[in-house]
Formats: C-alpha cells, structure tokens, sequence
C-alpha cells in the first residue's frame, strides 16, 4: 500500500507505569489549584444559572459603538451593565445583573422592564439578535438539575461498569472522570469562559468522552490479565496501554480536529463549548492512561484468573481462534 | 465474519438507502425541497428536520401562574361568599372577617346562628381529587369550629392544587385565542408542571407584544360607582385622572359575558373605541341595571382599574354597547382582541425568556455547516493518511453515519439546535473510534502472522464488546443530558445518543460490507493497515 503515516511504532514499549509517581502528585496539584481558583477567581457564571438578562446587538451601521452604549446603557439605572464585544466589532453583549425586588413576581416584572427599556433605547441603532431573560426560580433550577444531572450520570456510569467489570475499574473509572471534571471546572475557571446549561452538556460529554477510552483501556487490561496470569500488574498494564495507545492518539486526533472545526467556525455563540471540548479531549486522554489505568494498582486489582467474563470467553472458541489455535500464545 | 449473506448485504444497503432518503429533505433549503417533492408521489419522504427556535430565530416565553395573587383573589372570593351566605341567612357577626393567608376566620356569637349557618357554609367547600375510584372524600376548603362560635375556612393543599391546575387549563384556552388570533404564526403553547405554560413561537425576533398580549390579565367588569354612604364598595384608581373613586363591590355583569368586541369609531367625537355586544345573560343583567340606574354613573372596570365612569341616560336593553376612554387606535385593538378571546383566570409572570433573531439564526446554521464540513474534511485528510485506503473506508461509513442521524432525527420528529449541531460535529470526530477500535486490533491479529481473513474476521470479533462497552458509557451520560436538559442542550442529547446508535450500526454493517466486497476482489494473503 501506498504511503502512509505511522503515528506510534508498533513495538513502543513506552513505561507509562513508571509516570505515575510524576502523574499523581500533578494532577492533584492541578485539582487543589483548581479548588482555590474557584474561591479565589470564582466561576464566571452565565445568565442561566446566576439569573438576569443578555442581550446581544448588532449594530445597524458597520460597527458598534461600544463606549456610547456602555453609558447609555448604565445610564438606565438597571445596575452594572458588562458590555462587550462578541465575536465581531459588529456585534456586542450585555449582560444585565438579577434585578432585585421584594417578591418573585415584582423580580419577574422588573427583569421584563429591562428588556423593554433596552429596546427602546437601542432599538433604531442596533438589531435585537439574542434576548434571554432567566428569572430567580428558573436559574435555581437549573443549577438543581445541572448538579443532580452530573451525579446521577456518574452513579449510572459507576453502576453500569460495576456490572462489566471488577469494582476496582468502576471506581478507577469514576475518579479519573471526577479528576476529568475538576479540571475542566478549572478550565473554565481560568479562563473565566461563561459557565451556563452548555457547559453542563460539555461536562456530560466529557464524562462521556473520558470514559470511552478508559473503558477501551480498562477492556485491554482486563484482557492482558486473562492472557499472562504470570506478569505483575504494572507490567501487564504497561502491555495494555501500549497496545491501545494507537488507538487513543488517533482517536483523540480526530475527535480534536472535529472540535477545532467547531472552535474556528462554530461561531460565537457556542465558543466556549469548543474550547472546553477541546481541552476536554485533551484531560480525557491523559487521565486514561496516568490516572484511570495507575490507581488499578492502588486499588487492589488481582492479577493471575478469576477476572469477570473469563469464562464465557474460554468456554466457547470464536471462529477467528479456530482459526489460527495458539497463535494467542 | 468477512461472508456476509446476500440476505444481510441486502438489507444493509436497503436500510441505508431509506436512511439516506429520509435524511435528503433536510440537505435542501425549502425552495428546493418544493420543486423537487412537488413532482414525486406523496409517499417519498419530504420532512426535512425541524430546526430549534435557536436556529430558525423565535421566541420562547415561559410563563408561571402567580400563586400568591391566585390565592389572595381566592381568599377574597371565599370572604364574599361568606358575607353573602351570612347575609341570606341573616346571621350577624361579632366583629368582620378577618383574612388569613389562606383563607378567612370569623365568629358568630349565637349557636342557633351557627346551626343556621353552617350547613350553608359547607356548601362554599367541593369535594376533590374525584378520580377514576371514585370521591376521595377530600374537600377543597377546610373548615373548622371552635366552641365559642371562631369559624376557620381556609383552602386545602388539595383544594389549592387543584384551582392552580384548573387555572392552568383555562388559561392555556385563552392564551390560544389571545394568539391564534392572528393565524399567521404557529405557536406551541405546552403545560410544564402544574403552574407553567411555554409558549413558543418560530419566527417572532420581537415579543414584546406577544408579552405584552399574556400580560394582561383583561378582566372587565361593570359596576355601579357607589353613591354616598353606602356600603360594601372599595376603592378604585381612575385610569384617566389617577383619582381614587368609590365603587360598589357588586359586579353587574362581567367580560366572559361578552360574545364579540370590535374596534370602532364613537360617531359623533371620532374618538376610537370598542364597541361590544352581551350574550343572553349579559344583556339581560346589564339591562336590568341600567333600567334600575337611570342617572347614575356606571364604571367601566379593567384589570382593577377605572377606564371611564358615564353616566346611564336610558336604559341600555339592547345588549350591545361600547366602551370610550381616552384610547389610541392601537390600543382600542388590542383591548378588543383581548376582550374576544377572554380574561386570564390569574395574573402571569414571565419568568424566562429566550428569543433569537432570524439573523443570528441564519449565521449559527451557517457557522453550523462550515464547521461541519472542515470537520469532516479535516478527520477525512487524517484518516486516509493514517489508514489510506481503510481511511476512506471510514470515511464513508461517517457520511453515512451522519446521514442516517439526520434521516433518523427527522423520522423522530426530534428538533435539531445549534448544540445539536455541535453533537453531530463530535460524531463525525468520534464515530471514527469505532473504525480506528476495529482497523487496530486488524493489525495486532495481523502483526501476529495471521491470514488476511483471519485477522479481518478477529479484528471486527474482538473490537465488537469494546466499542459496545465504550459507547454504552457516552449513551449513559446522553440520556442524563436528555432529561435534565431543556431546549438547546436537550437537542445535543438527542443527536449524541442517536449519533452513538449510528457509529455501532454504520461501524458493523456498512465498514464490514465494505472491507469484505474488497477483499473478495482482492483477496490479499495478507492486510496491510
């Protein structure tokens, strides 16, 4: 065949095991990080879950004139209005803080007269092109579900690899995708990217993602495991992320390529999802092989038999092992 | 593994070929889509998929029943059905009714009195939660005595569940009329939980007379303006003058007394008004009053507020009548639609609102598109130079795969958003895996010394609980997506997990039938990956 690129030698014989003393004590470093940066930065929380009122503007001429809006805007006695540029020096963002009031109601009522009063004040320059409104009761619960959605997707994960495998690579699993997810947090933190329902599904998907290949991981282990009971664990899982390790670059390759596209020409709109996307990619990978794959060792895993699905699979030859008999050997 | 029956080859093709049919509406814009389905029998598909409101710009408003105006109206109510049966039974009280949160506390002194009473009280209580076994023996008031005559009647949960739900219905009915009135638009209008109702309609970038229209409550009613010292009125601000007046507590007729309401001009001041007609019932009470009234001053009443207060010169037997202010054109419209299509049972309040407009909408699908096809293109240049003529293989099977995601989104009837778009962009990078799991282990089987067909078989055998494995995991967290997300994000839900079932399908099926076909045409001793 014609030429092609080889990403990974096929004999790499890379000692991933032996990272592990470097891995951990990085990525727990990386997560207290993310912790203080939480406390001390903060998250930089979207209309959804904070409440309020955005507003996005495209100028009716060729650019916007964001000083003259910036004090008109402010002007209105509405509170801080943000205002920014979004994407282009067309187009502008404002965001409008929780108007506060005595009850719910008057809190509905009085968010709604911010946005008639925008758009009489705006109205001629600029075109309208987003309005979201997202009153108190609405963004409390939001934040209930983002939170119960992210646990619950967890616990389902947990359960359902529980019941696949050992309770070793369930737990691994999990604390590689809380690892995941602590990251990201603090991806979003630092970059003080807009933290709202979208970055719940980026989350999710993450979760989703990073346990995809843990699990393409945690599948070679399992089965290095059956094939040389002699070996010790580091080694057989040093085999099994080797000869997956193909498949995790070029996998992770082309999924970084998809969210690239998205991130150039995605549009403005869902840049943040992109950006974390892409770093979502990135986290996922590594903490399949430095973080998912090491704590195996930690949590006790047997080698030697006895590992889940062993029978079923021995009992009954598969055609392809008939094959060729022993060339397993 | 590599022989697949005829049988399955030909139902591969076929499911494909109808995806691919059902997906191919929704590659067309609508004019296209016209032309072309025009000339073709009705039983070819032509749905193409329904865009989210994000994509094709719209409004979204949702709106939620205010429960302490709901309730506070209800409590008022049940004082003056109290002051009415007391009334009718001509029981006195010590001292007034007092109003409670929920409902209202009096006492009547004399037991007589009470044994008088309270048969007649009870009746202002219905029995709830009547359903299919039947009377629950549930009340929709409770009420309690003391011994020394303190009565308590306060709404139960029940009893308060069951009005919000009731309000909810009714208001559902009349903000269809409030919308439909014009008939251009499609709105949706769904119940979300007991007390909220979403309203959504494609195409409307400004609300705010949709807001503006569910807003007001438009309760109309006529009194009498009360005359000196008498009793039983309240107090009321005169929209024109912004004075209080005096008027009685006693309603002649009311708004849903109204069969038809229309925007006029007065005929000798020119002035805009609306001009009403009474049903039956209506016009018989509101003849009756005025015939009664010669001379005194009627108050027009909307939304607690005065709009005029003439004075009655003849009696208005006819049904019909019209009501003047000082009113825009505009607003004489807007008050007549209203007035059609009823008053809301309860005040609303907006509490979310999402609206796009038709020029974000255009540029996100836009933005959608050329980030799809660099994707695809990108993935593609990667995978052919990795896995060269497997590479191509993959990347077919992915076209199809995101064709038979859009022909299945379709089918469903499932809405695609701009996250949507962004879950198809990640099944193109990550349906790949499936193909890169497969071509992988291909190449271990064959690093090993194994036969072409050995090693082709062992790598689609093996690779099968792996990839089933992985996706299982990415369609656990979907599904959670699906059913706490709203809108947007509830749209990524749907094209991820449907994108999950088509990677396994397209992974399986068409990559298989493709590498066998060749491999029959070039029966390689050995696979070279």
């Amino acid at each position: 065949m014609a030429f092609r690129l080889r990403f990974i030698k096929d004999d790499t014989k890379f000692p991933f095991m032996g990272f592990r003393s470097v891995s951990f004590p990085l990525s727990a470093l990386l997560s207290v990080l993310t912790v203080l940066a939480f406390f001390a930065i903060g998250v930089n929380f979207g209309i959804d879950f904070k409440g309020g009122t955005l507003v996005e503007l495209q100028a009716k001429g060729t650019t916007a004139n964001i000083s003259e809006v910036r004090e008109r805007s402010n002007a209105l006695g509405f509170g801080s209005i943000e205002v920014a540029e979004f994407g282009s020096p067309r187009e502008l963002l404002l965001r409008v803080e929780l108007q506060t009031a005595p009850t719910a109601a008057e809190q509905e009522r009085a968010q709604q007269n911010v946005v008639s009063k925008l758009r009489e004040t705006f109205g001629n320059d600029y075109e309208f092109r987003r309005v979201e409104v997202v009153g108190p009761r609405v963004s409390g619960e939001l934040v209930q579900n983002g939170t119960i959605g992210v646990i619950v997707g967890i616990i389902g994960v947990l359960i359902y690899l529980w019941f696949r495998f050992e309770w070793q690579f369930a737990v691994g699993a999990v604390i590689a995708t809380l690892h995941d997810i602590v990251l990201t947090i603090g991806f979003f933190v630092v970059m003080q990217l807009t933290f709202d329902m979208t970055s719940i599904a980026v989350i999710l998907t993450i979760l989703g993602y990073s346990l995809n290949d843990t699990v393409v991981v945690y599948d070679r282990i399992r089965e290095m495991l059956r094939k040389y009971k002699k070996l010790a664990l580091t080694d057989v899982i040093d085999i099994a992320i080797n000869s997956t390790l193909s498949r995790t670059v070029i996998t992770a390759t082309t999924t970084f390529l998809a969210m690239l596209a998205m991130a150039i020409f995605g549009g403005e709109v869902l840049r943040s999802f992109s950006l974390a996307m892409l770093f979502g990619v990135v986290i996922g990978t590594y903490s399949s092989i430095f973080i998912a794959a090491p704590i195996l060792i930690y949590l006790g895993l047997k080698t030697g038999g006895g590992v889940k699905g062993d029978k079923d699979e021995e009992a009954k030859p598969v055609p392809g092992k008939a094959l060729a008999p022993g060339a397993r050997a | 593994m590599m022989r697949i029956s005829r049988v399955k080859t030909i139902l591969i093709l076929l499911a494909t070929f109808i995806g691919c049919m059902l997906a191919l509406p929704s590659l067309m814009n609508e004019s296209t889509r016209r032309s072309v389905f025009g000339a073709l029998p009705s039983w070819v598909p032509q749905k193409a998929v329904s865009l989210g409101l994000d994509l094709q710009g719209g409004a979204h408003v949702l709106l939620e029943i205010d429960k302490p105006d709901l309730i506070r109206s209800m409590t008022t109510q049940l004082r003056d059905d109290v002051r009415r049966v007391l009334r009718e039974q001509r029981v006195a009280l010590q001292g007034g009714i007092v109003m409670q949160p929920r409902g209202v506390q009096f006492r009547i002194a004399q037991a007589d009195d009470r044994a008088r009473a309270m048969p007649k009280l009870r009746e202002l209580s219905l029995p709830v939660g009547q359903q299919l076994f039947g009377p629950t023996g549930n009340q929709s008031i409770d009420i309690t005595e003391t011994p020394d005559g303190q009565i308590t009647m306060a709404y139960s949960e029940l009893g308060l569940n069951e009005r919000i739900r009731r309000v909810g219905q009714q208001t559902i009915e009349v903000i269809e009329r409030r919308i439909n009135i014009d008939g251009t638009k499609e709105p949706s209008i769904q119940r979300q939980g007991l007390d909220r109702i979403l309203v959504q309609v494609p195409g409307l970038t400004d609300p705010q007379q949709l807001k503006e229209r569910l807003g007001r409550t438009a309760k109309l009613q006529f009194r009498f303006v009360a005359e000196a010292g008498a009793a039983d009125t309240e107090q009321m601000r005169n929209r024109d003058s912004g004075q209080m007046i005096s008027v009685e507590r006693s309603v002649i007729t009311e708004g849903e007394d109204l069969i038809d309401a229309q925007a006029s001009f007065d005929q000798r001041t020119g002035q805009p008004i609306v001009s009403f007609r009474f049903n039956i019932r209506g016009a018989q009470r509101f003849g009756d009053a005025t015939t009664r009234g010669v001379g005194r001053q009627l108050a027009i009443v909307l939304d607690n507020e005065v709009i005029s207060a003439p004075v009655v010169q003849t009696p208005i037997t006819g049904g019909s009548g019209q009501i003047s202010g000082s009113f825009t054109v505009e607003q004489v419209n807007s008050l007549s639609l209203l007035l059609r299509a009823g008053a809301l049972p309860a005040k609303l309040s907006i509490i979310e609102e999402r609206t796009v407009g038709a020029g974000l909408g255009a540029d996100s699908i836009q933005a959608g598109l050329m980030a799809s096809y660099l994707a695809t293109a990108l993935v593609a240049v990667f995978m052919i130079v990795t896995y060269g003529f497997f590479g191509v293989v993959a990347i077919i099977a992915v076209t199809f795969n995101v064709l038979l995601l859009l022909g299945l989104l379709s089918v469903i009837g499932a809405t695609l958003t701009l996250p949507g778009i962004a879950g198809i962009v990640l099944t193109v990078g990550m349906a790949v895996d499936a193909n890169v799991l497969i071509y992988e282990r291909v190449r271990e089987e064959a690093r090993m010394g194994r036969s072409a067909i050995s090693s082709l078989d062992a790598g689609f055998e093996r690779a099968l609980s792996t990839i089933v494995d992985a996706n299982l995991t990415t369609l656990i967290a979907a599904i959670v997506l699906f059913f706490l997300g709203s809108g947007p994000v509830r749209g990524f839900a749907v094209t991820l997990s449907l994108g999950i079932f088509t990677t396994v399908f397209t992974a399986f099926t068409l990559s298989r039938l493709m590498i066998a076909t060749w491999y029959r045409w070039r029966r390689p001793s050995k696979v070279e990956i």
